[in-house]
C-alpha cells in the first residue's frame, strides 16, 4: 500500500478506480451488444438519487440503498429503451445523449414541482443544490466485492446462451433475428442489466463524495464512462476495466493539474481511437502488431481477404 | 408579455441558432458524420474574434471575419487529424463521433489554458446594444446586425452549394464519394473545403453570440452544442434547409416557454422535442425516409 500511496494512489483515489471500474463495466455491456448509448450518466444519476435518498433520508443502511437505486435504474431504463432502441449508432447516441439532459433537468426541478403541487416546501433532490451531508458508508471491500461480483455475473452472461445472442445482435442484427433470436428483447434486456450496473456505481459514488448534484452527472460524465471502454477496448471485460484505472489514476500519478486534464483526456481519446482502434486490452490486435514488426518469420505474410 | 417581442426574440436567436446547425448539417450531408466538437470550433471563433478586438484593437467586422477565417482553420485541421485516419481506414461512424468528442474537449481545454475559464466581454461601447427607438417592440442594433449577417451567410451558403462549380463537388460527393472521385472530383479536398465552410460558420454563429449576449467563456458551446444536435435532429441530419427551419423552431419554443411556463423547463422541452422527433420521425420534419432503425 505504501507503494501506491508514494505514486499518489491513496485509497480515496483507489476507490474511485473501483466505482470507475463499475461504470466501463457498464457501458462495456452496451457495446458488445452493439449498442452505442450515452445514457449511463444518467442511470448513474438516478441510482445516485435513490440511494442517498434512502439512507440519508429513510436512514436506511447501504445494502438498501444499492439494491433500491439499482432497481430505481432498471426500472427507468424499460420505458426508455423500448422505444429508443429501436434506433440505431448516431441515432441512439443522440436520443442516450438527449435522456441524460433529461434526467438531469429533472433532478433538477422535481423539489419545485413536488412544491407547487403539495403547496408547501418540499425538498427531494435538492434542486441545484443537490444532496449534501450523505453519510460515507461505502468502504473499499464493498466496491472490491461489488466489483468481483460484476465481473463474475458478465463472464457467466458472455458464456451463457443469452450472451452468445448479445455477441449475434452485435454482428448482424438481421442475421441474429433470422437465427432466431429475440433482438429486441437481447437489446432491452442487456440495457436495463447496464442501467443497473451504472445506478449501482451512482449509489457507491454517492457515499463517497458524500455529495451529489445533478449537474455531476452532465454530458461531461457521459463522455468520460465511454473514455473508460475506448481506452481499455471492449475486447474483453477487463478492457473497460483497465481503461478506468488508468484514466482515474493517472491524474494523480503524473500530478498534473487539473487545468491539463481535459488536455489530456482529450487527446488520449483522440489518439487511442485513431491509432489504437482496438483499446489497450486487445490480445489479438497486439499480436497482430507484433507480428508487423517481426515480418523475418514470414509466416504472417498470407493475407486472407 | 407581448407576443411581438416574444417573436422578435425568437427570429433573432433562431438566425444565431440556424447558423451553428448548418455547419452540422453541411458536414453530415457531405460526410455522412456527426462532429461533435464542432460546438468547440463555434467557441475558439468567438474567442478569437475577441483576441483580435481585445489584443490588436481590429474593429469588430474585421474582427469577426478573423474569427471566421480562425475557425474555419480549426476545422479543416480537424478534419485531417480526427476524421480523415478514421475514413482511411474505413472504421465506423460511431468511431469518428467519439474521435470527435476527444477533440471537442481537446479544443476547449486547450480555449481554457489560452483564454482563461473567467468570462469575457467585448469592450463596453463598442457594441450598439441600445434599444432603437419608436419601435412597438425592444430590438437593439446588435439583434439587427446579427440577424442580418445570420441571413446573409446562410444565403451566401446557398448560392455557393447550388449555384458554384465546387458547390456542385461538394453535392456529388455528398450524393457518391465513390462515384465522384471516379468522376474526377479530389474527394479529399472537398471533406476539407467542407469542414473550412462548416468552422466558418461556427466561428460567425460564436461571434455573433458572444456580441449578442456579450458574455463570454469557453463553456459556451456547451448548451448550443446539445440544441444544436435538436435543432439538426429537427431538420433530419444532413438537411441544410431542415437545419435553417429547426433552428427557428427550436428558438421560438425555448422564447415561448421561458414566457409562458417556468424558465427552467426551457431545456426540458427542446430535449422531450428532440426525443420525440427521433423516435416518431427519424428522418426529420422535412427529410427523406433513410434506414435508421433495426
Amino acid at each position: 500500500m505504501d507503494f501506491f500511496r508514494s505514486i499518489g494512489i491513496s485509497e480515496p483515489v483507489f476507490q474511485f478506480m473501483l466505482v470507475n471500474a463499475l461504470l466501463g463495466l457498464s457501458v462495456y455491456l452496451t457495446l458488445i451488444t452493439g449498442m452505442f448509448s450515452l445514457a449511463n450518466a444518467g442511470f448513474m444519476a438516478i441510482g445516485a438519487f435513490t440511494g442517498a435518498i434512502l439512507t440519508q433520508t429513510f436512514g436506511l443502511p447501504l445494502i438498501v440503498g444499492l439494491i433500491g437505486g439499482m432497481i430505481a435504474g432498471g426500472l427507468v431504463a424499460i420505458p426508455v429503451g423500448l422505444p429508443v432502441l429501436r434506433l440505431r449508432d448516431i441515432y441512439l447516441a443522440i436520443a442516450t445523449i438527449g435522456f441524460g439532459e433529461i434526467v438531469r433537468i429533472a433532478l433538477l426541478n422535481v423539489d419545485q414541482v413536488a412544491s407547487s403541487i403539495v403547496g408547501e416546501r418540499v425538498v427531494i433532490t435538492g434542486g441545484a443544490l443537490g444532496i449534501k451531508q450523505i453519510p460515507k458508508m461505502a468502504e473499499t471491500w464493498h466496491l472490491l466485492l461489488l466489483l468481483a461480483l460484476a465481473v463474475y455475473f458478465i463472464w457467466r452472461l458472455q458464456k451463457s446462451r443469452f450472451g452468445r445472442a448479445m455477441a449475434a445482435v452485435r454482428q448482424d442484427e438481421r442475421a441474429a433475428a433470422n437465427m432466431g433470436i429475440n433482438v429486441v428483447y437481447v437489446k432491452n434486456i442487456v440495457f436495463i442489466f447496464s442501467a443497473m450496473l451504472a445506478a449501482a456505481a451512482g449509489v457507491m459514488s454517492a457515499h463517497l463524495t458524500r455529495i451529489i448534484s445533478p449537474t455531476d452527472f452532465g454530458f461531461n460524465q457521459a463522455v468520460d464512462i465511454l473514455a473508460f471502454a475506448v481506452l481499455g477496448g471492449t475486447s474483453t471485460a477487463f478492457g473497460p476495466i483497465v481503461g478506468a484505472f488508468l484514466l482515474t489514476a493517472l491524474p494523480e500519478v503524473l500530478r498534473f493539474t487539473n487545468e491539463y486534464r481535459g488536455i489530456i483526456n482529450g487527446a488520449i481519446l483522440l489518439l487511442v481511437i485513431i491509432y489504437l482502434p482496438g483499446g489497450l486490452v486487445n490480445p489479438e490486435g497486439w499480436r497482430r502488431t507484433w507480428r508487423r514488426f517481426r515480418p523475418a518469420q514470414g509466416e504472417a505474410s498470407v493475407n486472407v481477404g | 408579455m407581448n407576443l411581438t417581442q416574444q417573436i422578435v426574440n425568437a427570429i433573432w436567436l433562431g438566425s444565431v441558432y440556424s447558423l451553428f446547425a448548418l455547419g452540422y448539417a453541411l458536414v453530415f450531408s457531405v460526410l455522412g458524420v456527426l462532429n461533435l466538437a464542432h460546438s468547440a470550433v463555434f467557441t475558439w471563433g468567438a474567442f478569437i474574434a475577441l483576441t483580435a478586438v481585445l489584443s490588436f484593437s481590429m474593429p469588430i467586422p474585421i474582427a469577426a471575419l478573423i474569427g471566421m477565417l480562425g475557425a474555419g482553420i480549426i476545422s479543416f485541421l480537424l478534419e485531417k487529424i480526427a476524421f480523415q485516419p478514421l475514413r482511411k481506414r474505413g472504421a465506423p461512424r460511431i468511431s469518428q463521433l467519439i474521435s470527435s468528442i476527444g477533440a471537442a474537449i481537446f479544443l476547449v481545454a486547450l480555449a481554457e489554458r489560452v483564454f482563461t475559464t473567467s468570462v469575457q466581454r467585448f469592450p463596453l461601447g463598442s457594441i450598439p446594444d441600445d434599444p432603437i427607438p419608436g419601435l412597438p417592440f425592444s430590438v437593439t442594433p446588435i439583434q439587427v446586425i446579427v440577424l442580418v449577417a445570420a441571413i446573409g451567410l446562410m444565403l451566401l451558403l446557398q448560392a455557393l452549394i447550388q449555384r458554384t462549380k465546387l458547390g456542385m463537388r461538394m453535392r456529388a460527393v455528398a450524393y457518391n464519394a465513390r462515384t465522384a472521385s471516379l468522376l474526377g472530383v479530389n474527394v479529399s479536398r472537398i471533406y476539407g473545403i467542407t469542414f473550412f465552410l462548416a468552422g466558418a460558420l461556427a466561428g460567425a454563429a460564436g461571434t455573433l453570440f458572444g456580441l449578442a449576449y456579450n458574455s463570454m467563456d469557453p463553456s459556451m458551446g456547451e448548451a448550443i452544442a446539445l440544441k444544436g444536435l435538436t435543432v439538426i435532429v429537427l431538420g433530419g441530419l444532413g438537411n441544410i434547409k431542415g437545419a435553417v427551419l429547426g433552428g427557428f423552431i427550436v428558438a421560438a419554443i425555448e422564447v415561448f416557454s421561458i414566457a409562458f411556463l417556468r424558465s427552467n423547463f426551457r431545456d426540458a422541452i427542446v430535449y422531450l422535442l428532440l426525443f420525440l422527433i427521433l423516435l416518431v420521425r427519424p428522418q426529420g420534419l422535412i427529410g427523406q425516409k433513410e434506414e435508421v432503425r433495426a
